[in-house]
């Protein structure tokens, strides 16, 4: 159980940390034109394409404890490599180009004039943001979020790589699997399935209605 | 100050402004407009009149030129901090607030307080006659409703210049009347407007000046009467629906100073007074300075025309004939007329009309 809760908690403290990056990245990446654009469009859904052992690697590589990076994490009591700190950057890593993509979609199909308007009706651009984008995209948001906390969640590549322990779920079943066999990787492996799957029926619960279908309230 | 030099002074002032965005381009538009007034945009479709009012309302950058706002310029500033309200053609009320939401919205920016706020959004319903959808969301309004919405809102922001982007399109006779009484009210409310319009009849209801774009730029600029009465060019004349408007070779008279002839085919001329110098142009006659005479008459019209009636039809409140004298000539009578003379098609009658009802135009 408490592999689970560590599992768990670590791809939520993920998805918390990193969405607030990701999400204005993605309004970004919706909206503005930039050069080189189209290669931050590319890096963003690179983790997905490298084996996620190659994207362990690569973390480990910036968080290690040679890196000021690593070092800067030790010194400050929250160690990257075997600590809760490297398996959540590890599943965030892996599993934020799914938030951005969502979030992307979600802001490039709220119609750009309404923006405009609300601009026109003297918001900042901030305001804008969080009154009209965002709440128009919320669909998209929450589905990228949630996405991205299953796909953190179910990490095992990048995370066996950069901390093998504390044992997240699947770690504990592979290593389970390894040295006992079938037998023993099971019950965790259920145990494992069924939370996540009631978790997840509750989040797609929670995402609700889209907004533009609401009608005559009152 | 009083109200005279507060009407003499231009609110918004428009130098050589040109803007280029995808496939539109205007180019050196200058403009002034007064407080007040309630300016009409006219042309047809694609002359680049929404281009216009996003360059003002700083949604587009224009390429040069200047946009003052009561004397400080603004050609640069942050769309947010302009005081130009904008109310889209699409009118993009934000379909995830209510009514209320909507028209609350730029509310907030005004530091008032949530009493202060309320009474203002019922202020603002109770103008555009939407109290009762409040509570409503915009995807299930009507086009009407939406479109007072709209108004309400961008009223909220208390704009110092009201931008109307074809405000009575996508509605039918009954709505577009009722929203003109709207937009009156909110003009005779001390609003200043501009309204871009493909519709002259539209613009010559509500507005107290009238500028005509055509191709991008400024083609003429006045109050209706000025431009619909002397319209400068062809493009102006067809546009603000003159039907007798014929393209004509000049020949002056020597001996009578002011009188020309235009010869408009070889069985046609018509004599009208005007500037020496032209070879050639354009005469229009308005149809409502036609005289029909069962017989030619003795007045001191100087033209007379015999015709043959190939068309008689019902328009507002009187009909209009189509008379073939040569060319054809659109004229109106009442409907008492119509039926005392037998006005019917087939008839041979008389068309008579002073010289200096005849309007020359410079080709």
């Amino acid at each position: 159980m408490r592999s689970i809760r560590l599992t768990l908690v670590s791809s939520l403290v993920g998805v918390i940390i990193f969405g607030i990056l990701a999400i204005p990245l993605a309004y970004v990446l919706a909206r503005r034109k930039f050069p080189g654009k189209g290669l931050v469009n590319g890096l963003v859904d690179l983790p997905v394409v490298i084996p996620h052992s190659a994207a362990g690697i690569a973390l480990l590589g910036v968080i290690s404890r040679n890196t000021w990076i690593g070092q800067a994490g030790e010194a400050a009591g929250i160690p990257f490599v075997g600590g809760m700190a490297g398996i959540v950057v590890a599943m965030a890593f892996v599993s934020i180009p799914y938030l951005i993509n969502a979030a992307r979609d979600g802001f490039e199909a709220v119609p750009e004039k309404l923006e405009k308007a609300a601009l026109n009706l003297g918001a900042s651009p901030w305001r804008v943001f969080f009154t009209i984008s965002l709440p128009l995209a919320k669909r998209h948001v929450l589905t990228g979020l949630t996405m991205m906390w299953a796909r953190g969640l179910s990490e095992f590549g990048a995370v066996v790589i950069i901390a093998y322990h504390p044992m997240v779920t699947p770690v504990l079943i592979w290593e389970r699997f390894a040295s006992f066999g079938l037998a023993y990787a099971r019950p965790a492996a259920a145990v494992f399935v069924i939370i996540c799957l009631v978790v997840f029926v509750l989040m797609r619960l929670l995402s609700g209605k889209p907004p533009a279908s609401r009608h005559t309230e009152g | 100050m009083n109200e005279m030099e507060r009407n003499e002074y231009p609110v918004l002032q428009i130098h050589d402004l040109s803007v280029r965005f995808r496939a539109f381009a205007l180019e050196d538009i200058s403009l002034d407009v007064f407080r007040g007034d309630y300016l009409a945009l006219l042309g047809v479709s694609g002359a680049g009149k929404t281009v216009l009012l996003e360059a003002l309302a700083g949604l587009v950058r224009p390429a040069k030129g200047r946009i003052l706002l009561n004397g400080s310029e603004i050609t640069r500033d942050k769309v947010q901090s302009r005081g130009i309200g904008l109310v889209y053609q699409d009118l993009s009320l934000f379909p995830h607030l209510s009514v209320w939401k909507n028209i609350a919205y730029p509310l907030k920016h005004k530091g008032l307080s949530s009493k202060q706020s309320k009474s203002r959004v019922e202020e603002l319903a109770g103008q555009v006659e939407i109290r009762h959808l409040l509570d409503r969301y915009p995807g299930t309004l009507s086009g009407g409703e939406a479109q007072r919405v709209a108004l309400a809102r961008t009223l909220a922001s208390d704009p110092q210049v009201l931008l109307l982007d074809e405000p009575l399109s996508n509605l039918d006779v009954k709505l577009k009347g009722e929203l003109r009484g709207v937009l009156r009210k909110i003009h005779r409310s001390g609003k200043t407007m501009i309204h871009v319009t493909h519709d002259f009849m539209e613009a010559a209801t509500l507005a107290t000046k009238v500028a005509v774009v055509e191709n991008g730029r400024l083609v003429q600029h006045g109050t209706p009467e000025e431009v619909f009465r002397h319209p400068r060019n062809e493009f102006v004349a067809r546009f603000s629906g003159i039907k007798n408007l014929f393209p004509c070779k000049v020949v002056s008279y020597a001996g009578d100073e002011g009188l020309h002839e235009a010869i408009i085919n070889d069985h046609v001329s018509i004599r009208y007074l005007g500037k020496d110098g032209h070879k050639s142009g354009y005469v229009m006659i308005p149809q409502e300075d036609i005289v029909v005479s069962e017989k030619p008459i003795e007045s001191s019209a100087t033209n007379r025309l015999e015709g043959v009636i190939r068309e008689a039809y019902l328009s507002g409140s009187g009909m209009e004939l189509v008379v073939e004298s040569g060319v054809p000539f659109v004229v109106a009578v009442s409907r008492q007329s119509h039926e005392n003379m037998k006005l019917q098609p087939g008839k041979r009658v008389w068309l008579n009309f002073k010289a200096a009802a005849v309007r020359f135009m410079d080709s």
